[in-house]
């Protein structure tokens, strides 16, 4: 336990860390807190802790503290900034607040939702007798391990029993060899790079159905395995909605285009009719000067009539 | 004159109504149990009320496609009738009201005649979504019509 006099606030930190990443705060002192710490994963982590002694913002402190996650149960002081109440709010230190404070506002959400998350497509249309890829690949917070597992299963249209045609574990791929996808299988993913696509070759009508991808990356293995529904076509039909958003798109776009060279003719329009009319003006008052020197009316003479 | 202005924005906001509820409601073919418009087909039967959405095919798409056109168009003369309504000078004519919404009913119209011809030959009734359909097409005519002969008085 130490205690750090910073400016003019003195504040005791203490962090106990246990396994499982679940942090407890112990911090007497003026005023109690709110942890708002993420630890997982290395490299260094981010986290900071928020105190006030009463509900103004005149007595706010802000901690960073920066440490990682291979020391765990133990204790720790952490350094850190404070912003005394005594020190003036110049604009600095407000956008550095604000600046950590969106920083671990964005590293909380995924910690209270730590999960390893699968992404594949949502369907996938093919030809018959082409090769298809599905692809599967998965975000997770810690690192790749050595045991992660990737495991695909297939269940046919309209039926209700899904049968398991892939799965890699250990660092070596199993494929399908006795069920409806012998042959005809292929592992194209990179576990390491988290990628655990596979390749369907000559698709066949009775191919239809739901290929599951579950991955799992240990430590962090709770997660929702992901669907992909393929869809085998004698001839790819058009996505829904493609036609009518050419058709919307193109209609709008001529109509902004005639609008525009409307605008754009009148304006031209305008600019030539106004340097028409100077020049105009100008060479009238030129040649009015000049025609008064060259041309004098005749003189008259009047008979009466008899 | 403000009577006759009254009537003839009360006439393009029922069209824009019109053309809301033809757009968007689900009985522009009705049959038994089935009702299907331009979005998705739905059944309700004793399993309960199941929508699959509509199928992909080209003439579907575009009638979706002048539907929402007429409806963009018809709300655009209106934004226009009441900005011309403020800005023109004395004695002008509403010609941009008229213009969109003259184009308005006829792709009304269009969507109408494509639906009607490429209907799948179910035996089965229109719905009152396609009726209106074919009310609003109409009724935007005449009202872009008297939008052209209209003239701005005091």
């Amino acid at each position: 336990m130490e205690r750090k006099r910073v400016k003019e606030v003195e504040e005791v930190v203490v962090v106990v860390m246990g396994r499982g990443g679940e942090e407890e705060w112990a911090g007497p002192g003026p005023g109690r807190g709110v942890w708002l710490g993420i630890n997982q994963g290395t490299p260094s982590v981010l986290g900071s802790l928020l105190s006030s002694s009463s509900l103004s913002l005149s007595s706010l402190s802000l901690y960073l503290h920066i440490w990682d996650s291979s020391s765990t149960g133990s204790c720790h002081i952490c350094t850190g900034t404070s912003f005394s109440p005594g020190a003036p709010w110049t604009p600095e230190t407000m956008l550095t607040v604000l600046a950590l404070a969106s920083v671990v506002l964005l590293g909380i959400v995924p910690e209270q939702s730590q999960a390893i998350v699968i992404y594949t497509g949502w369907e996938r249309h093919a030809l018959l007798g082409s090769d298809i890829r599905l692809s599967c690949s998965f975000f997770s917070w810690r690192w790749t391990s050595e045991d992660v597992t990737f495991s695909w299963t297939y269940r046919p249209d309209g039926s209700r029993d899904s049968i398991s045609i892939f799965h890699y574990t250990g660092g070596a791929a199993y494929v399908d060899n006795k069920g409806p996808f012998r042959d005809r299988l292929e592992f194209v993913g990179n576990p390491g790079r988290r990628d655990g696509s596979i390749l369907l070759k000559n698709l066949d009508y009775a191919d239809n159905g739901t290929f599951t991808c579950d991955a799992k990356n240990p430590p962090d293995i709770v997660g929702r395995p992901s669907n992909v529904r393929l869809l085998v076509f004698e001839k790819v039909p058009i996505q829904a909605g493609v036609i009518t958003g050419a058709i919307i798109g193109s209609v709008l776009g001529l109509l902004v285009l005639i609008v525009v060279i409307y605008y754009l003719m009148r304006f031209l329009v305008a600019r030539r009719v106004f340097s028409l009319s100077v020049s105009k003006h100008g060479k009238k008052k030129k040649e009015g000067s000049q025609q008064r020197q060259l041309w004098t009316p005749p003189p008259l003479t009047c008979y009466p009539l008899p | 004159m403000l009577l006759i202005l009254l009537g003839v924005l009360v006439m393009h906001l029922i069209i824009l109504v019109l053309l809301i509820v033809s757009t968007a409601a689900s009985a522009w073919s009705v049959g038994g149990d089935t009702t299907s418009d331009l979005w998705s087909s739905c059944v309700s039967n004793n399993k309960g009320y199941h929508c699959n959405s509509a199928s992909n095919e080209d003439w579907i798409q575009a009638v979706q496609a002048l539907m929402i056109l007429s409806l963009l168009f018809c709300f655009f003369s209106l934004i226009a009738f009441v900005f011309q309504l403020f800005k023109l000078v004395k004695g002008g004519r509403f010609f941009f009201t008229a213009v969109f919404q003259i184009l308005a009913s006829l792709f009304v119209m269009c969507a109408a005649i494509i639906y009607t011809v490429m209907r799948p030959e179910d035996n089965r009734q229109f719905g009152y979504a396609y009726v209106l359909a074919w009310v609003a097409f109409p009724l935007s005519l005449i009202s872009g019509l008297i939008y052209i002969v209209l003239r701005k008085k005091e």
